[in-house]
């Protein structure tokens, strides 16, 4: 029942976070994947920056429970499925996520999204054999450095916990320097 | 208007931890799988079997690593299927606060109608079809948005940044070509 409570309560606040940095919105992921505006991506990277240092940190101090790490494989359909969802990212403007998210507060277009979804994630689940069969999915779950405890592979010799917490901040100031309009200002729109 | 990006990369990045804190990292697309394998079992009910020493199913996908989705698709009431039907709500809710996404908007987002004018029809087939190659590539990929590039990241897994890797080399060109103006 706990994990239910805990279920509710962190899926609440993700989705409510989702939708209050823009996220569900398409006009800003248009923006930020067509580098006009980067503001989501600012926002992005800092997070991910500031979940890495502060696990990796808690990890050390002993507070933070190293089996709650799930590191998924890395195999070569990763990168191709990863390049099918970002054309769709980029055409949609949504990801399954913030499809959802979306969907959920009223977009029209985000229930579409969602139908096909459903439609494409069991058409993998009619083709995965096949997948299979291309050895594509065979891989191995490897992170930068040896996490210690977390049982998997370090790809290099460096303690994991450390590498993370330099990982992270440098997500964090990446996320600083980025420009906002790495373009520049848009051209102004003749007045009506 | 979005938050400040200080402020919303803060609370999401405590999110993501107060997820891997309390219970394991975040990731949303295998529940699009439980869903329907929900309702295929429900239409077709050998899908699923439950077994001596878990769960089965006749689909190879939902049958892998000991039938973890064959189980989860049986007990839908667990942690990762309810996070995000949470997700839902929360999403709602906040929107609802802040007065709603307006009418426009939830029948054609400004960006598409910036680019292509008043087409709804066409925005509604785009998005079906991009949901359609989402999801495909997120099943194939293992992880999502969600799953990989945050979750995947924030560990130092060398699957998110792989994943990473695929996203925007593909949605930077898509973006650039689809999405001219702004909005």
């Amino acid at each position: 029942m706990t994990t239910i409570i805990l279920a509710i309560v962190i899926g609440a606040a993700f989705g409510a976070v989702l939708d209050r940095i823009g996220a569900a919105d398409p006009n800003w992921i248009g923006r930020m994947l067509s580098l006009k505006h980067l503001h989501l991506m600012k926002t992005i990277l800092l997070a991910i920056g500031t979940g890495s240092v502060l696990m990796f940190a808690g990890q050390m101090a002993g507070l933070v429970d190293v089996g709650h790490m799930s590191v998924k494989a890395a195999y070569v359909g990763v990168f191709i499925g990863g390049l099918l969802l970002g054309a769709g990212w980029a055409a949609a403007g949504y990801c399954p996520g913030t499809g959802l998210a979306a969907a959920a507060s009223g977009r029209r277009d985000a229930l579409f999204f969602v139908a096909g979804g459903l439609l494409g994630a069991a058409a993998y689940m009619v083709t995965y054999p096949a997948w299979v069969a291309t050895g594509l999915l065979e891989g191995a779950k490897l992170t930068l450095g040896t996490v210690p405890g977390a049982g998997v592979d370090g790809l290099i010799g460096l303690r994991g916990d450390i590498l993370g917490i330099v990982m992270g901040l440098a997500f964090v100031a990446v996320a600083f320097a980025l420009p906002e309009r790495p373009m520049g200002k848009p051209a102004p729109v003749a007045a009506e | 208007m979005p938050l400040n990006w200080k402020t919303g990369g803060l609370l999401l990045g405590l999110v993501f931890f107060a997820a891997v804190l309390l219970v394991k990292p975040i990731g949303v697309s295998t529940q699009f799988v439980i869903f329907d394998a929900i309702v295929a079992d429900a239409v077709s009910p050998d899908l699923i079997t439950q077994t001596d020493d878990g769960y089965a199913s006749t689909n190879a996908y939902l049958d892998k690593s000991g039938g973890k989705y064959a189980k989860n698709a049986a007990n839908p009431f667990n942690y990762s299927f309810v996070f995000v039907l949470a997700l839902m709500a929360g999403a709602a809710g906040s929107a609802l606060l802040r007065g709603g996404v307006g009418r426009d908007e939830r029948r054609l987002p400004a960006i598409w109608q910036a680019n292509y004018g008043n087409t709804p029809v066409m925005r509604y087939a785009v998005a079906f079809l991009a949901g359609f190659v989402v999801l495909y590539g997120a099943r194939l990929a293992g992880g999502c948005t969600s799953g990989h590039m945050m979750s995947g990241m924030m560990q130092t897994a060398l699957s998110g940044y792989i994943f990473a890797a695929g996203a925007f080399a593909a949605a930077i060109p898509v973006a650039m070509m689809m999405y001219r103006k702004e909005g």
